[in-house]
């Protein structure tokens, strides 16, 4: 970890949606930043805005959405020096021709909705390839079948001229990864890649972009609610809540040292398999806040057993507890009162940490 | 202890095939053998595809089984049933599905959903009654009453899965089989109705059999644990002797597919391959092998010595 190179840098980026009941306010102030070959996790429920933000990295639109404010500056290399462009401003034209699929990919949740059925998967992986790196039918050809092998697809001449009707879930996931990276791409943004496949083929998928991250040396975005997946590729962790992020700082930082009341909670829900076999899961009470209502103090104030009079008052700002790990919540005000993380789940911070000094693997 | 009880529902060498063409037939479930006792939870595992949901339709008679014997509260219910069997088996069995939202209909106020199973099997009840019997259920699953009257699209997720837990409950099952019931949501959500099942399951004395791929989830419901692949019941046994002996390849290969929540042992960890090919081991050809009175593992002698040495 030398010196790192920002390649993302998103700031207070506000976007809402008209919608028939009114104004949902998705994303509300999100910072973010991703450096050059790291991997940054988004964490949090469903309708958390975590999808949201990365669409707008990607440049997709929907007409009934409002990009309220913010910046999103993203520093690629143009081929004639490096260069940074906001990608909320340039313009739709620049963003389909020089940058989608060339410098910024993305992998879907479902690969047989984010597959074309009536194309072959080998014109799929081509048709990238010849528009962004102007080859020929015949060298994207090459090269496409050099990118199946690399993604672990066995007889990849043949799986060519392949529907992706023909191939399994795992297959097809694998196919769309391989599409990302045809073009080299800087930053690969994976929204919840593994959620539709089954355990073990998720193992496999992650080890997958895992070994092409370190290959290629490329930064990923990487959204999940699975807090496990998180702990395996995730270099860096945003939880997110309600539009916001509400603690960042390295995986271990999130792991083994959580400060905000909602990622004690995140953690403590998880089943593990370490550990005890406790007779009841912890569960957050109640349900994510309604985006259509104006939100006032800490969004997850309602939800939240430590929440002080103040979280009803006023939005807590970032704290910082070190260079880089911050939380979003009064109780690290150094006028709070002393609120510990629960019992239970300091438990199991502990088993983990005695787990990790017994045995680096397995 | 659970040896010495009945158990509520035994299967015996379970087929469930589905002929495609007159060539071709899908052995979904392939001779399976498992018991589930008053008051317990099984949990079946397997990856998409290896014949979970199958079983779990199979022995609440969506299909006609193939072959096998089902034998649920005393009574065999494989072949055709009477009507004094069907009637038993409809108020004693019931069924949460995956997605909450598919499984309710959309024009049906919920109370009329819940009290489905009442009208059909009381319709002469007094509708006082039928109501403050809803009401009841509705409390127990922690819905209000004052939400009866509302439609499946004004709930969310979670709480859409709760009716359709208090659609199954109203006619106080002996059995419910949960399929897929918590996959389709949220993390912080699917704990909450975990623990809503054990609850429940105090109270009511009702068992599950919980069908589901999340093994770290089935860990945290189940006493006992079915894992099934490709249609076999590859290893059966007590949730600890799973986790802590697991005998069969795949068995090991699906808990080290499970990620860790400790980012230190997760990153350099690589999970187990499985390919029963690779593997040379043919699921037909096996056979039951007991480890103890409870834990059984699909294998031939062979295999059997190797695996346990």
């Amino acid at each position: 970890m030398s010196e790192r190179k920002q390649i993302l840098k998103i700031r207070d980026l506000s976007v809402s949606f008209h919608t028939a009941n009114g104004l949902v306010r998705a994303v509300r102030g999100l910072n973010m930043d991703v450096y050059k070959g790291e991997t940054v996790a988004i964490v949090g429920e469903s309708g958390s805005g975590k999808s949201v933000t990365v669409k707008e990295v990607m440049g997709i639109h929907t007409p009934n959405e409002v990009i309220e404010g913010g910046s999103i500056a993203f520093t690629y290399d143009s081929g004639s020096g490096e260069k940074t462009v906001d990608l909320l401003t340039i313009s739709p034209h620049f963003m389909q021709n020089q940058l989608k699929g060339k410098h910024i990919a993305m992998v879907f949740q479902d690969p047989m909705t984010s597959l074309d059925p009536t194309m072959t998967i080998g014109k799929q992986l081509m048709e990238g390839m010849m528009l962004h790196l102007h080859l020929s039918r015949k060298e994207a050809a090459g090269r496409a079948v050099e990118l199946l092998q690399m993604v672990g697809i066995s007889d990849p001449e043949k799986r060519l001229k392949n529907y992706p009707h023909q191939l399994s879930g795992g297959m097809r996931q694998r196919v769309v990864i391989a599409i990302a990276l045809s073009c080299d791409p800087d930053l690969l943004i994976c929204d919840e890649p593994t959620t539709a496949l089954d355990v073990t083929i998720q193992a496999r998928i992650l080890q997958l972009i895992m070994d092409l991250q370190k290959k290629f040396n490329i930064s990923v975005i990487f959204i999940t609610h699975n807090l496990g997946v998180v702990a395996k590729v995730a270099d860096y962790v945003n939880v997110m809540y309600a539009g916001k992020i509400i603690e960042t700082g390295r995986t271990e930082d999130v792991f083994f040292d959580p400060r905000h009341p909602y990622t004690w909670g995140l953690l403590s829900s998880m089943p593990d398999l370490s550990g005890n076999k406790e007779d009841r899961l912890y569960t957050i009470q109640g349900n994510p806040p309604n985006l259509l209502n104006e939100i006032k103090g800490d969004a997850f104030a309602p939800r939240n057993p430590y929440a002080l009079e103040i979280d009803f008052e006023e939005e807590p700002p970032m704290f910082k507890i070190n260079s880089h790990h911050q939380a979003a919540t009064w109780l690290l005000d150094p006028r709070s009162p002393k609120v510990e993380m629960p019992d239970q789940l300091r438990r199991r911070i502990e088993i983990m940490k005695r787990e990790d000094a017994s045995n680096g693997g397995n | 202890m659970a040896e010495t009880k009945e158990p509520l529902l035994m299967v015996r060498g379970l087929k469930q095939y589905f002929r495609v063409s007159k060539t071709f037939t899908v052995k979904a479930v392939d001779d399976i053998s498992f018991d589930i006792f008053p008051g317990e939870t099984y949990g079946l595992v397997g990856e998409s595809g290896s014949g979970k949901s199958t079983t779990g339709q199979a022995i609440i008679r969506l299909y006609e089984p193939t072959a096998g014997r089902i034998v649920f509260n005393g009574e065999d219910i494989s072949g055709n049933l009477s009507k004094q069997q069907s009637a038993m088996l409809r108020t004693n069995m019931q069924m949460v599905f995956q997605d909450p939202m598919a499984s309710l209909n959309p024009y049906k106020k919920i109370i009329d959903t819940i009290a489905m199973g009442l009208d059909a099997r009381f319709p002469h009840m007094e509708t006082k009654e039928r109501n403050e019997r809803v009401y009841t259920i509705m409390e127990k699953v922690g819905l209000s009453k004052s939400q009866a009257n509302r439609y499946p699209t004004q709930f969310s997720g979670g709480q859409r899965q709760r009716v359709g837990l208090a659609r199954a409950l109203i006619m106080n099952p002996k059995l419910i089989i949960a399929d897929e019931a918590i996959s389709a949501l949220d993390v912080s959500i699917q704990a909450q109705v975990v623990n809503l099942m054990k609850d429940v399951q105090q109270e009511t004395g009702t068992a599950y059999l919980f069908i589901a791929h999340d093994l770290s989830m089935v860990r945290y419901i189940s006493d006992h644990i079915g894992v099934m692949h490709l249609g076999h019941l590859v290893e059966t046994g007590c949730t600890e002797e799973i986790f802590e002996n697991p005998v069969h390849p795949y068995t090991k290969s699906l808990l080290s597919a499970i990620p860790r929540m400790n980012p230190h042992v997760e990153r350099g960890r690589r999970p187990m391959e499985y390919d029963p090919k690779a593997f040379h081991i043919r699921y037909t050809e096996g056979t039951a092998h007991s480890l103890t009175e409870t834990h059984r593992v699909l294998a031939t002698d062979t295999e059997f010595a190797e695996w346990t040495q």
